[in-house]
């Protein structure tokens, strides 16, 4: 189990590496501190990487699910990135579709899609401040 | 051909479990696909085995074998719990009586190549998967 948990800053996001094979009680611990971390840095985006990570099963799934639910009631957004093409495929044969939590190929495209809603935002609120 | 046994007694088990399923899939050239799928269903059954059999205990065995299909893996978990009473109603998509989201069972047949599941109330459970090289 992690001592500490991968949680890297960057600018008002958050990007936290899965890696290696977690047990149970390791992924309700880094739910719990992200969920923690969100809300003390304020964060605005959270993305989740399980690139590393060695099987996904229903329980990580459900635990991802869960934990990318917490992160949006917090206000921020959230972002699974990295699944492998063995992994969305075991997943779903499974039966889990995680069809509620927003997804991107890698890290890199993560951040781009962030990217684009902020200026989506932003462009809104450009719009709104010429109207008013 | 040697069989591994692994003890499911606890929650860090299931990494024992995942991590012989691995290396039995390895070893018997399976392709990544097929691993994933392979390591993942080990890792529902055996959580069943914590989650319903009586004490939390049962064991898998772990070994490789060649048939006219190729080179593969099977595994075998075995508990001494409550057994199941009716097989067709656990096998459904949806049915759960543990207040999981009740995916293990047939998620777990649609992962492997073989499943066979033999269960007598009161006696236990055997669930038996196999994964081919093709």
């Amino acid at each position: 189990m992690p001592d500490v948990v991968p949680i890297m800053r960057m600018g008002p996001d958050l990007l936290v590496t899965l890696q290696g094979d977690l047990d149970d009680r390791a992924v309700e611990q880094i739910e719990q501190e992200v969920t923690d971390q969100v809300a003390r840095t304020s964060a605005r985006a959270v993305l989740v990487d399980v690139s590393g990570l060695a099987v996904l099963d229903s329980f990580v799934a459900r635990v991802l699910a869960r934990l990318v639910s917490m992160v949006r009631l917090l206000g921020a957004d959230a972002t699974l990135v990295g699944i492998s093409p063995a992994v969305a495929i075991t997943l779903v044969e499974l039966g889990v579709s995680l069809r509620h939590v927003n997804t991107a190929l890698n890290a890199e495209q993560g951040m781009g899609r962030l990217r684009r809603l902020r200026e989506g935002d932003a462009s809104r609120w450009a719009g709104h401040d010429d109207r008013g | 051909m040697v069989a591994t046994v692994v003890v499911i007694s606890g929650e860090s088990d299931l990494l024992d479990v995942r991590s012989a399923l691995r290396t039995a899939a390895e070893r018997a050239g399976l392709r990544l696909t097929a691993t994933t799928k392979l390591v993942t269903a080990g890792s529902e059954l055996a959580r069943n085995i914590l989650r319903y059999a009586t004490g939390g205990q049962g064991t898998v065995t772990i070994e490789e074998c060649t048939t006219r299909a190729g080179r593969g893996v099977r595994a075998v978990f075995v508990d001494q719990g409550p057994g199941i009473a009716d097989l067709d109603e656990v096998m459904r998509d949806g049915f759960s009586s543990g207040g999981s989201l009740g995916i293990g069972l047939p998620g777990s047949r649609r992962l492997v190549d073989e499943f066979t599941i033999d269960s007598m109330p009161g006696r236990g459970t055997t669930v038996v998967i196999s994964q081919w090289d093709r």
